[in-house]
């Protein structure tokens, strides 16, 4: 029993981060209709910014961590904004296959940047929030862990804020739903996909800082893995939806670390993959989608 | 005027046959992970070679010829060494090849190597496949089935541990075949072993194996993995409560393994190559050379075997008297007894080395030097 809540622990802290993830994949989806793979590029940026601002502010407390986390958010959000204006805007109306073949392009580019500017060797990312090693009735959990769950669960309600309670959010899921009509009611379409495309960036940097912190050896590479894993989460959960997103990560995180403690971890992600198709044959559009029939 | 022309043609004439008139150099190419997740492999030896080729070069050359190291970085990436292997073979036309640290990159590339007649001797690949590929790859280094009987020993006899645990890689060829050795050895001694999860390459997370390995109980834990993981592996374990020493390989050698692990690898082992601790005059001066020449880095196993590797190959050019692929083949095969700074490399009939492993351990965050197992008769 206690072998069973310490991995059902050790899968939520690992689900959160998918989770993270997984938003901003499903945001931009939900207002663009197409995957931006670069997300997970971003992701790697943001836990970069938390390693050099790691060394420029008094870590080691939660003030500084703090501080860490929203330098990371604020730099991935820009970086987030700049990658929309500079690479995707001027293919709005292109098909979306030239749009998802530049996220990929977007992605190599940010992943060799990350090489030549960061240098390719593994780093040690500090620690930047105060660690404590807690036990509980035969459970070990590092504060770390509880502080990446305890993130993820704020972020994701603050975004649940913003999409249902705010003016932008109403915009937001306007130009989810039509974008020309959302137009025509006088929604400012770029300042709507710019704000999305800051929004889910500041998240993945958020997910780059937590995830580094619980595993404190980043590289340039360091995204594509989680990424990957998190683009399954957002389509296991219905992507364009963001309470699947979240759903569909914590799944996959708890799955992945069950057979992982498992006699059958060797076929690890062969499972958590096999499940994945399992789910999609019978509902297609996600645990959480609904199935839009396609308009013509 | 003519006769001024006709000087500045001869210069102009002179000035491109000169070069050629002085020796040309004896191109020898390095294939290794300059960058990526495992660029400390690739570095060390990459520097180890260097040092040796340059030593060389200013005492005269090989053959009268000086030595000319073309080296191609394969990014720590699956595919990447058959790449530029051929591209060392086909464009650059080396006569022989230096590489790898990992197991499984050099079996990317022996099999180019073989095929072109180019001899390859891969400094610290220690998986017994990669010199079966054929008769031109050659190790300076011993192999796992050694490596594995030393690790599986030392926890049964000095560590007193009679349950095991082994975390090893699903898909690595050292990690695989170096935790199958230990297996044999530990379990034919009369030990048992707890639990064997695995994990997959580029895994950061191994909270859940750990979790299980906890449950099944174990006196230590064997990692046969590369230094990032193995890092991450000890981290976690101690913050799951796993107190057990985790003892590891030569793939834990990397400056990166401290830096990463901390405090937490306090109280672990590996088995490697070399220790700059080692009192060997030989190893002292190789060590003085290293750190003046890479301002002030110690030297690592594979430092030390880039720079073996690189004056096997260059012993065996001078016995055989030419850079012909199959007479300096043959000249390899010959090695006997060469005095290197990781100890006498003898190549036998396996093309392999038998060589004595070192076991460190880790004490306040420094590495110890703690004895010295002689190679198996």
């Amino acid at each position: 029993m206690t072998e069973f809540l310490q991995q059902l622990l050790n899968g939520l802290s690992l689900g959160a981060i998918y989770a993270l993830i997984a938003l901003g994949y499903t945001m931009v989806y939900g207002v663009l209709r197409f995957i931006n793979f670069a997300h997970s590029d971003v992701f790697m940026v943001g836990a970069y910014i938390g390693y050099y601002a790691g060394q420029h502010l008094p870590v080691g407390t939660l003030g500084g961590g703090l501080l860490v986390l929203l330098a990371a958010m604020a730099g991935c959000s820009l970086l987030g904004m700049a990658i929309e204006r500079l690479a995707y805007r001027r293919l709005r109306g292109a098909p979306t296959l030239n749009v998802l073949i530049t996220a990929i392009g977007v992605s190599l580019f940010l992943e060799s940047a990350g090489q030549a500017v960061f240098g390719a060797a593994p780093r040690t990312f500090p620690m930047v929030f105060p660690v404590r090693n807690l036990r509980f009735a035969g459970l070990a959990v590092s504060s770390n862990q509880l502080v990446v769950i305890a993130v993820a669960i704020l972020l994701m309600i603050a975004l649940q804020l913003i999409v249902f309670r705010t003016r932008i959010g109403t915009a937001m899921r306007a130009v989810s739903l039509n974008p020309r009509a959302a137009q025509l009611v006088g929604v400012n379409l770029n300042v709507v996909i710019s704000f999305t495309f800051g929004l889910g960036s500041a998240l993945a940097g958020a997910g780059g800082v937590l995830y580094a912190l619980n595993y404190p050896s980043i590289d340039p590479l360091m995204g594509v893995m989680p990424g990957m894993k998190a683009f399954v989460a957002a389509v296991l959960g219905g992507v364009g939806n963001i309470p699947g997103a979240a759903l569909g990560g914590l799944i996959l995180g708890t799955v992945e670390t069950f057979v992982n403690g498992s006699q059958w971890s060797t076929y690890k992600d062969a499972i958590a993959f096999a499940i994945l198709i399992g789910i999609l044959l019978f509902r297609p559009a996600g645990l959480l989608g609904r199935a839009v029939p396609e308009k013509v | 005027m003519r006769p001024l022309r006709l000087l500045l043609l001869a210069l102009a004439v002179a000035s491109l046959i000169l070069p050629l008139g002085a020796q040309t150099p004896i191109k020898v190419g390095e294939y290794a992970s300059l960058t990526g997740k495992e660029a400390s492999f690739g570095q060390s030896s990459h520097e180890g070679i260097v040092l040796a080729f340059e030593e060389i070069d200013a005492a005269g050359g090989v053959l009268g010829r000086p030595i000319e190291l073309i080296t191609e970085d394969n990014q720590t990436q699956p595919g990447q060494s058959a790449t530029a292997v051929k591209k060392l073979i086909a464009r650059d036309r080396v006569i022989a090849l230096l590489g790898e640290v990992s197991s499984g990159r050099s079996l990317e590339a022996a099999p180019i190597a073989q095929a072109y007649k180019i001899p390859m001797i891969a400094p610290a690949a220690t998986n017994p496949q990669v010199t079966r590929v054929g008769n031109y790859i050659f190790r300076v280094c011993f192999i796992d089935p050694f490596q594995g009987t030393v690790m599986a020993r030392f926890a049964l006899q000095d560590l007193k541990a009679r349950r095991v645990a082994i975390l090893s890689s699903v898909s690595n060829a050292y990690s695989v075949g170096l935790a199958k050795f230990f297996r044999e050895t530990f379990r034919s001694a009369g030990g048992e072993i707890t639990a064997e999860p695995k994990y997959s390459e580029g895994d950061k997370d191994f909270r859940a194996q750990l979790t299980a390995i906890k449950a099944a109980g174990a006196d230590a834990v064997y990692v046969p993995g590369y230094y990032t993981e193995a890092a991450l592996i000890v981290r976690q374990g101690r913050e799951l409560g796993l107190t057990m020493p985790f003892i590891g390989g030569d793939g834990w050698v990397a400056d990166e393994l401290l830096q990463i692990g901390g405090p937490a690898l306090n109280g672990c082992y590996y088995s490697t190559h070399f220790s700059p601790e080692n009192r060997d005059p030989a190893v002292q001066a190789f060590v003085k050379k290293f750190r003046a020449r890479w301002s002030g880095a110690n030297p690592d196993a594979f430092a030390a075997l880039g720079y073996d590797a690189a004056y096997v190959l260059v012993d065996a050019i001078r016995r055989a008297g030419t850079t012909d692929g199959p007479a300096l083949r043959a000249a390899l095969a010959r090695t006997r007894d060469f005095a290197g700074v990781t100890g006498a490399t003898t190549i036998d009939a396996n093309r392999n080395a038998s060589k004595p492993a070192a076991i460190i351990a880790i004490r306040d965050g420094r590495l110890a030097f703690l004895k010295t197992v002689a190679p198996a008769p």
